[in-house]
């Protein structure tokens, strides 16, 4: 981003000598590109370019965020959506392209960065330039007639001049005349916060990248019941786990915890007001099992942090506890997980599958006739509509009148065949191959009942909440905090400090020269000019200078200059 | 887990209060609108009229009042120096717009009991009041007083919008925004957007001066009349070029502040500082196109033109951001619906 025109090397005169064939062909367009990449003009196309390559991540679903809209969206475009997948536009901030336009731009960075700081660095030591020959050409300019000589003068503009750097030379005109002239200069401060703000990008980055690197995130549903835990000892407690290159999961923060209770609250028109789950947890992770409880909530806005890592509760639904009674009267009671289908009134969809008590069928195939699996929806707050009132629908998020409406299967459920299943939907192929027949579609309110022609009793007892929880280490995110605010501290002092530029040169007037308006003969008198130039892209010195100037050289003592 | 339900406290009345302010601010905004407009076409003929009767008068410049009063001369006098005279008081008109829009939004504060922006409707509310101060403060020279009907046009539509279509009834917000940083995250955001606009609606009248400002010698006829008094009433590119280079040096930083507490706020409240939702993907975008601005300033061949166009790309992709994403992508930054 460095300005500095490109100038071909100096050639002597004459007869030009022949470059070494390594020169022309290698370096110099080597040093051309490198050039052409660092400069101004190739940093603004880059940047335009990043945030026109981000839009497509901003207006298409994407990957990371909501693989199943995606893959929704992929589907209903047909052939297009298979290309616009090839071209990785659902995956824009980890595709090929946005990874090259933002490496190019910091590559660019650097390599206009670095002789940037090497000149700052030069320049910190450096005294303000000599005044230029003809001050008037300069686009602020002043010239004072005033009583005195020109080193009192001087001292006094050099003493008026607090925060400039600042430095007084003597020289002697060719016809003899002596003259004093300041130079000041201020505003390095400028440079130094730019150079802050783009190092300090580069620092987030960098600690972007770590994070990424040898961060993990994990998920998990757990029932708020204080029964089902969690120890983050292993990746394979979690229903989903995604991590950085560098974690191979022996190495997770130790920390058991557990869900005690889960509430929450809503206004009366069924809009939540707030979720608060109880949970006891312990950093203690031994062999056995964990006894040193602590107690403490996670809010919404409030996650547990604890080892070096972040426990949040992300959402909540509600879990149908049911227990079936088999013909020889033995029981088998499942709470299972719902999935919410609606987010304002919390109608839920999911399956259970119940084995058939150990020993009531000897035979294989006829145990595996026999399994129960259900299917359906709970209410929170039952409301049935439709012909004959059939049709469960609910209300409100808020569990006034809970109920479910299920169909209940008789069969294989398929848990013995080793094929992954969505836990929340029975098998459909099962049900098309007959494997799996429906006997029953029922609905039930709490402590309602339904007797199967076997005798078979399925009992929806009631429910409990759950809650997913996600464990999430990020082990340089402090890091890209204090890079942003690096970042923005620069970024403010880049933009506030003006640069700017002070000459003055003080001649002695002859005596017997007769100034109109200046009378008080027989003094010295020392005609000033004094030049600015504002080094910003600002519009810079306003009208303020003719005042600033005169206040600089005016002889009240003491008078401070005001917008210096 | 049987007292699911909590009875929420909202002030009807004061909400009520609230929603008439809302109501009495866009009325007047738009009459100051109106005010100022007037003033900007009536601007050239004053100075051509002023002009003559500077010749007419001649030295004696006492006598002209004197002559103006008399009956006969009644008939010279237009209805525009009318005009004029409301303009100038158009100033505090919109000042007065202000006061009624900040008591709409500390009245629904104190009837929700929260910080008011928690939906779009109070959202759109306060980034237009950001906007209208903003104006205030940097239009506040005499002579740029008038371009105020441009920041005002926007705002007024903005907010008919907001009122008409995306109004919600004053009531608690969602869970997720009970935090302390609403209060500091959505105003920081709406400060800067709404100076951002400012800058916005100078490069915009920047380009248009330049673009239609040069050849203003032939006089048009009918309505293209009336458009280019107003062009040439608007102060020269140089100083709406400087207005809009200092309204992003404001909004800039304080942007990119409110992009960082809202980074440090998600970090707490969804698991992670970044995870490019649809809206922290805009404001990235808009946040680079207005770095690309001011690098834009710094070199040659891009500072003036190109520039401005730059910061209206920045202008058209904060809208984007403040509103259109939450009509038409859902994300986090989803809520009551929008």
């Amino acid at each position: 981003m460095s300005t500095s025109t490109v100038t071909p090397p100096a050639r002597p005169a004459g007869k030009p000598a022949a470059p070494h064939w390594f020169l022309r062909r290698i370096l110099w367009p080597l040093r051309n590109l490198w050039r052409s990449l660092t400069s101004m003009r190739t940093a603004l196309v880059l940047l335009f370019l990043l945030a026109l390559a981000a839009i497509p991540g901003a207006l298409l679903p994407q990957r990371e965020l909501n693989e199943q809209k995606t893959l929704q969206y992929i589907d209903s475009h047909g052939t297009v959506g298979e290309w616009m997948d090839r071209l990785q536009l659902f995956d824009v901030f980890s595709s090929v392209w946005f990874t090259a336009i933002y490496v190019l731009l910091f590559v660019s960075l650097v390599g206009c960065l670095t002789p940037r700081m090497i000149e700052h660095a030069k320049s910190l030591r450096a005294k303000p330039v000599a005044a230029p020959r003809n001050l008037g050409r300069l686009p602020r300019h002043e010239t004072f007639t005033v009583d005195g000589a020109p080193d009192e003068i001087a001292e006094r503009i050099t003493g008026r001049l607090g925060g400039w750097r600042r430095v007084t030379a003597e020289r002697t005109l060719p016809d003899g005349t002596r003259v004093v002239e300041v130079s000041a200069e201020k505003g390095y401060l400028r440079e130094f916060g730019n150079l802050v703000f783009h190092v300090a990008l580069l620092g987030i980055l960098v600690a972007i990248a770590l994070g990424k690197v040898y961060g993990y995130e994990g998920t998990r549903s757990l029932v708020a019941d204080g029964e089902q835990g969690l120890c983050n000892t292993s990746t394979a407690v979690y229903d989903s786990f995604r991590a950085g290159s560098l974690v191979d999961g022996t190495d997770l923060s130790p920390f058991c915890f557990k869900v005690d209770d889960f509430s929450a609250t809503f206004l009366p028109n069924g809009q939540p007001s707030m979720y608060n789950a109880e949970v006891s947890y312990t950093d203690s992770v031994g062999a056995g099992v964990p006894t040193d409880w602590k107690h403490t909530s996670i809010k919404v806005n409030e996650p547990l942090r604890l080892a070096g890592d972040r426990v949040y509760v992300l959402g909540n639904g509600y879990a149908p506890t049911f227990t079936v009674t088999f013909p020889n009267g033995q029981k088998r009671t499942q709470t299972v997980l719902f999935i919410p289908e609606e987010m304002a009134t919390m109608l839920s969809s999911g399956a259970a599958r119940f084995d058939t008590p150990a020993g009531m069928y000897p035979d294989e195939d006829e145990r595996r006739n026999n399994q129960i699996a259900l299917q359906g929806i709970f209410a929170p707050t039952a409301e049935f509509t439709g012909s004959g009132g059939k049709l469960l629908q609910s209300a409100s998020p808020i569990p006034k009148k809970p109920a479910v409406a299920i169909d209940v299967y008789k069969g294989d459920t398929g848990l013995d065949t080793g094929r992954p299943q969505n836990v929340y939907q029975l098998d459909s192929d099962l049900m098309h191959q007959g494997r799996l027949k429906r006997e029953a579609r029922v609905n039930l309110e709490q402590g309602q009942s339904h007797t199967l022609a076997d005798g078979t009793i399925v009992t929806f007892d009631g429910y409990k909440r759950w809650v997913s929880v996600q464990v999430s280490h990020d082990p340089a995110q402090k890091w890209v905090l204090v890079f942003a605010v690096s970042m923005l501290v620069g970024l403010l002092v880049s933009l506030l400090v003006r640069r700017r530029r002070l000459w003055a040169r003080l001649v002695e007037m002859d005596v017997d020269e007769d100034v109109p308006g200046v009378d008080n003969p027989g003094k010295r008198r020392t005609i000033v000019e004094i030049a600015g130039l504002a080094r910003t892209d600002q519009a810079g010195w306003g009208e303020g200078f003719s005042d600033q100037a005169a206040a600089l050289v005016g002889n009240d003592a003491g008078r401070r200059v005001r917008g210096l | 887990m049987d007292n699911n339900e909590v009875v929420a406290h909202v002030d009807e009345t004061l909400a009520r209060y609230s929603d008439l302010l809302f109501g009495t601010a866009i009325t007047v905004y738009v009459l100051a609108m109106f005010l100022f407009l007037w003033a900007l076409g009536s601007a050239r003929i004053r100075r051509i009229q002023s002009a003559e009767a500077r010749e007419l008068v001649g030295a004696s410049a006492s006598g002209a009042p004197a002559d103006l009063r008399t009956p006969g001369k009644l008939e010279t006098v237009p209805a525009r120096p009318f005009g004029e005279k409301l303009a100038s008081m158009a100033y505090p008109v919109v000042i007065v717009g202000v006061l009624a829009h900040l008591a709409s939004i500390v009245t629904r504060g104190i009837a929700t009991d929260r910080a008011p922006w928690g939906n779009m409707y109070e959202f759109i509310s306060l980034t237009c009041v950001a906007c209208v101060i903003a104006g205030l403060v940097v239009l506040r020279k005499r002579e740029h007083r008038p371009l105020l009907s441009f920041v005002l046009l926007p705002v007024a539509l903005l907010m008919f919008i907001a009122g008409k279509w995306l109004y919600t009834q004053a009531a608690p917000v969602v869970p997720a925004l009970k935090s302390y940083w609403l209060a500091i995250h959505v105003s920081v955001i709406s400060i800067a957007s709404g100076v951002l606009l400012v800058a916005g609606v100078a490069s915009i009248l920047y380009l248009v001066k330049v673009r239609w400002g040069a050849s203003s010698e032939q006089p048009g006829t009918g309505k293209t009349a009336a458009l280019r008094r107003i062009v040439d009433a608007i102060p020269n590119a140089e100083t709406l070029d400087r207005l809009a280079y200092k309204s992003v040096v404001f909004g800039f930083p304080l942007f990119g502040l409110g992009v960082i507490l809202g980074a440090v706020w998600a970090e707490s409240a969804w698991g992670r500082f970044w995870g490019w939702d649809p809206k922290e993907t805009v404001s990235f975008i808009a946040w680079v196109i207005y770095a690309a601005y001011l690098h834009a300033r710094a070199t040659a061949g891009w500072k003036h033109t190109a520039a401005a166009w730059i910061n209206v790309a920045g202008f058209v992709a904060l809208l984007f951001n403040l509103f259109i994403i939450n009509l038409v992508v859902s994300g986090l930054h989803s809520y009551a619906g929008l």
